[in-house]
């Protein structure tokens, strides 16, 4: 009885990894940084959650629960509502269509893979949040905040890599 | 065999179908979304509020470590500068001396001339000081999230200071959470004053570190280093609010640059003017309901 509680636990913990993780960089996304100059380049950290995931664990990150974050992010972030989902659900079916190239291999071709969805989700959300203003963002802020978003990239997927290794792998 | 096989194959092909359609179908309510938030920007922002405050809590709790880091961060910085500082304070307060005599003269001046006049002063504005528990860095939205609401009488469009400057405006008030919408926010459109000319603009964000002025009248000139003020139009701010000062003028775009210092706003202060703000208040009268 206790064995077959903790496996329930254990799975259930499993399958909620990969969307308790992005819920995670989704509120660590708003935190105060305090950090001077920070703020305004601070990066998407969600974006690289949802990219591992649907490099390395696709079922386990389906489309509606994208959807459900990339809200949540709208809500949280003040961006346009419907923002996010879109960016989110795109970068998920771009990147589990095409994970063939990325799974399995070194890490640096995981990273030059999240350098090209990342850039093309970043000036998407350019496009749909200028859009939905009614004028032009400046891009280099954009540009800038990309960058950062590139970078944190070997950070969060090795923290990921642990978390998958200790909880996903066994058994 | 064959026709099992056959049926198995059919099977898949539905169900590669069916989340083929799932997939569309969720991109397509992405953008009804946006549309939505152009069409209906009340329920909209209900939608907003109900998470927000559902939320609040948890964000309260993970900006209080973020606090404790920057303050030992900054403990460190503060000792390294200290003698360089010290200097600084002492030829500080030399000139704050002097302007603290002009000033008590001018007070005076001011108080006599006004009783000759029956002056009419501005009502007291209170104060309501609250906790940042979110900054929503990036490139898209400038905006925080404070911990306080409607419970503690916050209103749309009350002006946010921190210590004396500018730091932008309520924009969506939940029962005890708060959007601040920052004055360099593409959003942000904020009636002011260069404090010299007394010329009147528009303070328009567009989401770089420098917002612009707009609707300069073309006969007065801006000049770099003039301080912009609020000018209290429109009835939502109170006049006077120093915002920035005009860091470059090119091709006829006035620049300022805002005093405030983002990453330094651990509490800010909401002005309640007794004005009613430029917004419609929609809390006025939930508050209303409530009772």
């Amino acid at each position: 009885m206790k064995g077959s509680l903790w496996k329930r636990m254990d799975l259930w913990v499993r399958q909620i990894l990969p969307a308790g993780s992005t819920l995670l960089l989704i509120l660590v996304n708003v935190m105060p940084t305090r950090l001077p100059g920070f703020a305004p380049v601070a990066p998407l950290l969600p974006l690289i959650s949802v990219y591992y995931w649907a490099v390395y664990r696709p079922e386990l990150l389906p489309p509606p629960v994208a959807f459900g974050l990339g809200l949540l992010t709208d809500i949280i972030a003040g961006t346009p509502l419907g923002v996010s989902p879109l960016v989110y659900l795109l970068l998920l079916g771009m990147t589990s269509s095409q994970r063939r190239i990325f799974s399995g291999r070194s890490f640096l071709v995981a990273w030059w893979g999240f350098i090209l969805m990342g850039t093309a989700c970043m000036v998407l959300q350019w496009g749909l949040v200028s859009l939905v203003f009614g004028q032009a963002l400046e891009f280099r802020s954009v540009l800038f905040e990309l960058l950062m978003t590139l970078s944190f990239y070997p950070l969060v997927s090795w923290l990921f890599a642990r978390a998958q290794l200790a909880l996903l792998k066994r058994a | 065999m064959k026709q099992h096989s056959g049926a198995l194959g059919r099977l898949a092909t539905l169900k590669l179908l069916a989340q083929r359609f799932a997939f569309l179908s969720l991109v397509m309510a992405s953008f009804a979304l946006m549309l939505l938030g152009k069409a209906d920007t009340v329920l909209v922002e209900r939608i907003r509020l109900v998470v927000e405050d559902a939320l609040a809590p948890i964000l309260d709790v993970m900006s209080r470590p973020a606090g404790t880091i920057a303050d030992m961060v900054s403990a460190v910085h503060d000792l390294a500068a200290l003698r360089a500082e010290n200097v600084r304070l002492r030829e500080e307060n030399i000139k704050l001396l002097h302007w603290q005599t002009v000033a008590r003269q001018l007070d005076n001046e001011n108080r006599s001339l006004r009783s000759q006049l029956n002056f009419i002063p501005d009502p007291d504005p209170s104060f309501i000081t609250t906790r940042v528990i979110g900054d929503t860095g990036g490139a898209f939205v400038h905006s925080m999230l404070v911990n306080t609401g409607t419970r503690e009488g916050l209103r749309k469009g009350q002006a946010v200071i921190a210590g004396e400057v500018l730091v932008g405006r309520i924009a969506e008030v939940g029962a005890r959470v708060a959007r601040v919408l920052l004055v360099t926010d593409i959003n942000s459109h904020i009636p002011v004053l260069i404090e010299s000319s007394r010329a009147k603009a528009i303070l328009t964000g567009d989401n770089s570190d420098r917002p612009r002025l707009n609707y300069l009248s073309p006969n007065t000139n801006a000049t770099p280093g003039d301080r912009v003020v609020t000018s209290g139009h429109g009835g939502a701010f109170p006049p006077g609010v120093p915002i920035g000062v005009v860091a470059s003028v090119q091709d006829g775009i006035v620049r300022v640059e805002p005093f405030v210092n983002r990453h330094q706003l651990e509490y800010v202060t909401v002005v309640d003017y007794g004005l009613a703000g430029v917004l419609p208040s929609d809390a006025a009268a939930a508050e209303g309901r409530e009772r």
